[in-house]
């Protein structure tokens, strides 16, 4: 009976063509979001692929399983499949399915530039790992890319370089496309500082993503001419500097790290009010404090390089700068936590990998607060440390978000539930084992074990072990994840008429669950508007 | 609990840059806070399975090292630390209060009036910042004093390569190459079938080590000859990119009664040998520092001539 009801309900909105021109020729925003979430999942998967190779040749001391050259080649596909592979377009996808069921528009702004940004990425995705396969294997000077060393990588190193600027093109058109939805079809009466948090968060990333992108197109372009053109930007024998290398490339890379952690912001400031059936503590002070960071990730970036002799001013300028972002980061976790106080809270699984987010986000915020002082960032650098640190701010942090997101409104998107048991299982099995994983590694920075190296003496052994086992379990738990939205796509429970969450907020929710194919034809009331902000 | 004297029998001695069989060792791996063994016997019972190496269980922090930045840099860490560890308590105290007490299943009823509180907002915004001046204080006073390589009594060049490091005493003719000792690179190899456990210092050892005095301030001129590697001696304190074409400077002064032997790694990412290019520093006293270096300038001849040049940019 429920089955005949769907189906009715769906004839109704159902004006999309089928078979695989719905999915070529794509325009839906809904469709397009679906896309990249599934493109993001599969290289989730192929990057923890490269991670559990890595976690194995570091399981003991003594070469076990590739050689160095191959285990550089894997860190380095590990962390670029997983940045630009799977966080980044998790997040576009994100932002195509709910900025405009959040703010009460028809469809994203630029629908066929939604396609094109979308289809770019499997062909960047697909060069991008096609780099194992020619003469002299995938690139192996990590994800930093820095030269000389990259440029003594063979056939790979172009293709790597065409592939990172596609996956940059696809940003760009991404983000122009966020900014052009959130500015011009938000619904009337939604003022800027009635939007949600998630749709916020995702307008600062995209004014980030349009301002740095073209910055790592031209360092890798200015890479690209200095290996097949003879010039010299980054050559010291013709005049140029190394150095220069890691200021623009650290100019992007940081304000990226927060492409990757401020919608998490966002997500995590949608759900935790939601399971504590109250309103986000402190609104206007957690935009600004989102606005603060962006832009105070323009000017921290020296606090990657500080051992590579910078004048003392320049260190002391970036050091007292990058301190200065755990103030509007604070103030952040004092309003979720503000939030959770006195609330009515109960913990279904968004909540869960949201209060997780919290705790483990905030460990990382403490040791990059250490990793900021430039005396103890000389021991710090370069070592497991800071592979520590930033791994608490981007798998607790950004991917659980990422998670927490998913079994948050994928009731919203597919109209039925998922089996809440077995979504506890894997963020119980993700919670216990990613510390597993991380935490020991910042004891083997701290005792001296340096980054990216392929072999290490026996004494830091037992620690990697931990942190290999951790890494096993961690891996095999998120199997669990694409099972769980696979079962409950196909034959969970549907939720029918009532919202899922009963202190969820927002438009979206004003919404039938499934959101019909088409969603805010006609632009929400004032009345629907104020409804949607009650509880 | 806190081991600072320099005993030579510390049995827990198990750092990786200290050589066991040395007649005089560095300190130990610096104070070890008697609340890390609960840690570690829980860490022990979580991961009970495993075979009790028990061969690093105790590497858990920064080593204090030998020298007074680095004695400095190891109090700054630790007192970071402590901050951070206080922030925590407090943070997550009023979550878990939170999470435990403002449960729906325990009755909780959302108090949804508390949108925002001016007063408590500046409150928040405020002290972290009288605390990270705290911080920064002490940490911009140590940077200054670090980076200033004036009143040198030795100057060395530190030329690395891909992958070892090329040591010339300025002013004299003493070249050295210091490559991954022969034992560690067999060792090493895929299929070797030799336990590394069995080698001495495996990864950790070179066939001729950087030899300096104690107590004499030594000036490091860093630079590369292929690409960018990072010369770092944990109980130096000193970790400086090498950079070809650009020359970066460091120095340390390792205190007086603290000759022994000081093991480090290149911690910069540089190609296929960046986890086999250990760094070693011999710190002697100054007349039998005096009495090596003549040594080497008289056989020096033979020494420069007879060592390869460092080996050109390969991969």
């Amino acid at each position: 009976m429920t089955e005949s009801h769907e189906t009715a309900v769906h004839a109704e909105h159902d004006h999309k063509p089928h078979g695989w021109r719905r999915w070529v020729f794509a325009t839906n925003h809904k469709d397009i979001g679906t896309m990249y979430l599934i493109f993001s999942g599969v290289m989730f998967f192929l990057g923890g692929a490269a991670a559990m190779g890595i976690r194995a040749q570091l399981f003991k001391s003594g070469l076990e399983l590739f050689d160095p050259a191959e285990f550089n080649q894997l860190l380095t596909m590990h962390a670029l499949m997983m940045i630009f592979g799977a966080v980044m377009p998790a997040w576009v996808g994100l932002a195509n399915w709910m900025i405009p069921l959040q703010i009460g528009a028809p469809d994203m702004a630029l629908p066929r530039l939604n396609n094109l940004s979308f289809w770019i990425l499997p062909f960047a995705g697909a060069l991008l790992m096609s780099a194992f396969l020619v003469p002299g294997g995938a690139p192996a000077g990590g994800w930093t890319m820095y030269p000389p060393l990259m440029e003594q990588f063979g056939a790979s190193f172009p293709m790597v370089i065409f592939a990172i600027h596609l996956l940059g093109i696809s940003s760009i058109l991404g983000a122009i496309n966020v900014i052009v939805t959130i500015m011009n079809l938000r619904a009337p009466g939604m003022s800027l500082l009635r939007m949600p948090l998630f749709v916020w968060t995702w307008l600062i990333t995209a004014f980030l993503l349009i301002a740095v992108m073209p910055v790592l197109a031209g360092a890798v372009t200015m890479l690209l001419t200095d290996h097949f053109f003879g010039t010299s930007f980054f050559n010291a024998a013709g005049g140029g500097d190394p150095v220069l290398f890691l200021h623009v490339f650290w100019f992007f890379g940081h304000p990226e790290v927060y492409i990757l952690i401020l919608p998490a912001f966002g997500v995590i400031s949608e759900i935790i009010p939601t399971f504590s059936r109250k309103p986000l503590f402190g609104y206007e002070a957690m935009v600004y404090a989102t606005a603060s960071i962006a832009f105070l990730s323009f000017i921290v970036w020296g606090h990657h390089m500080f051992t590579v002799g910078m004048p003392v001013s320049a260190q002391l300028f970036f050091m007292l700068s990058t301190m200065l972002i755990a103030v509007p980061t604070g103030v952040k976790v004092f309003n979720w936590t503000a939030t959770m106080w006195r609330g009515s809270l109960s913990f279904e699984p968004p909540m869960l990998f949201a209060v997780a987010f919290l705790f483990l986000f905030t460990i990382g915020g403490f040791s990059g607060l250490m990793l900021a002082l430039v005396p103890s960032d000389y021991q710090y650098h370069g070592t497991y440390f800071v592979v520590a640190h930033f791994h608490y701010v981007l798998v607790p942090g950004a991917v659980f978000a990422i998670m927490g997101a998913v079994y948050y409104w994928l009731p919203k998107w597919s109209g039925r539930m998922y089996d809440m048991r077995l979504a506890k299982w894997h963020f119980w099995l993700s919670a216990i084992f990613v510390n597993v994983l991380f935490f020991p590694q910042h004891f083997l920075g701290l005792a001296g074990m340096p980054r990216r190296i392929a072999d290490y003496a026996p004494q830091f052994t037992d620690w990697n072990m931990v942190s290999s086992i951790g890494g096993f379990v961690f891996g095999a738990a998120q199997l669990l994840f694409p099972y769980i939205v696979w079962r409950c796509v196909r034959s969970g429970k549907p939720v029918g008429a009532n919202k899922p969450w009963e202190g969820a907020r927002g438009l979206e929710w004003e919404l039938p669950s499934p959101a019909p194919y088409h969603s805010w034809q006609e632009p929400p009331s004032e009345a629907v508007l104020a409804h949607g902000a009650e509880h | 609990m806190n081991k600072l004297s320099g005993t030579a029998c510390d049995a827990r001695q198990r750092g990786p840059r200290h050589s066991g069989g040395e007649a005089q060792e560095g300190p130990s791996h610096g104070a070890r806070l008697g609340k890390w063994a609960g840690m570690l016997s829980l860490a022990a019972a979580m991961t009970g399975t495993l075979p009790a190496f028990g061969s690093g269980w105790d590497l858990l922090n920064m080593p204090r090292g030998v020298t007074n930045v680095s004695t400095r840099i190891y109090s700054l860490h630790m007192m970071a630390f402590w901050v951070c560890v206080v922030l925590a308590a407090l943070v997550f105290g009023v979550m878990i209060w939170s999470l435990l007490f403002h449960r729906k299943s325990r009755g909780a009823v959302a108090d949804v009036t508390m949108v925002h509180n001016t007063r408590v907002e500046i409150v928040w915004t405020t002290i972290p910042v009288l605390i990270l001046v705290g911080m920064a204080i002490p940490a911009a006073r140590l940077l200054v004093r670090i980076n200033n390589n004036t009143d040198s009594e030795l100057s060395i060049r530190v030329n690395g390569f891909q992958w070892g490091w090329q040591y010339q005493y300025l002013g004299t003719n003493v070249s050295i190459v210091s490559k991954l000792a022969t034992s560690s690179d067999a060792a090493s190899m895929l299929d070797s079938h030799i336990n590394p456990r069995s080698v001495p210092h495996y990864l950790l050892d070179v066939d001729h080590p950087l030899v300096v005095p104690v107590g004499e301030k030594v000036r490091l001129l860093i630079t590369s000859v292929d690409v960018i590697h990072s010369w770092w001696v944990p109980d130096l304190g000193v970790k400086r990119s090498a950079i070809p074409g650009f020359i970066n400077e460091a120095s340390f002064t390792i205190d007086p009664d603290k000759p022994g032997v000081y093991r480090g790694q290149c911690a910069d990412l540089c190609g296929r040998g960046h986890a086999f290019m250990p760094i070693v520093v011999h710190a002697v006293s100054p007349a039998a520092f005096e009495t090596w270096l003549k040594q080497q300038e008289s056989a020096g001849k033979q020494v420069s001539s007879g060592e390869p040049a460092p080996p050109a940019a390969s991969t």
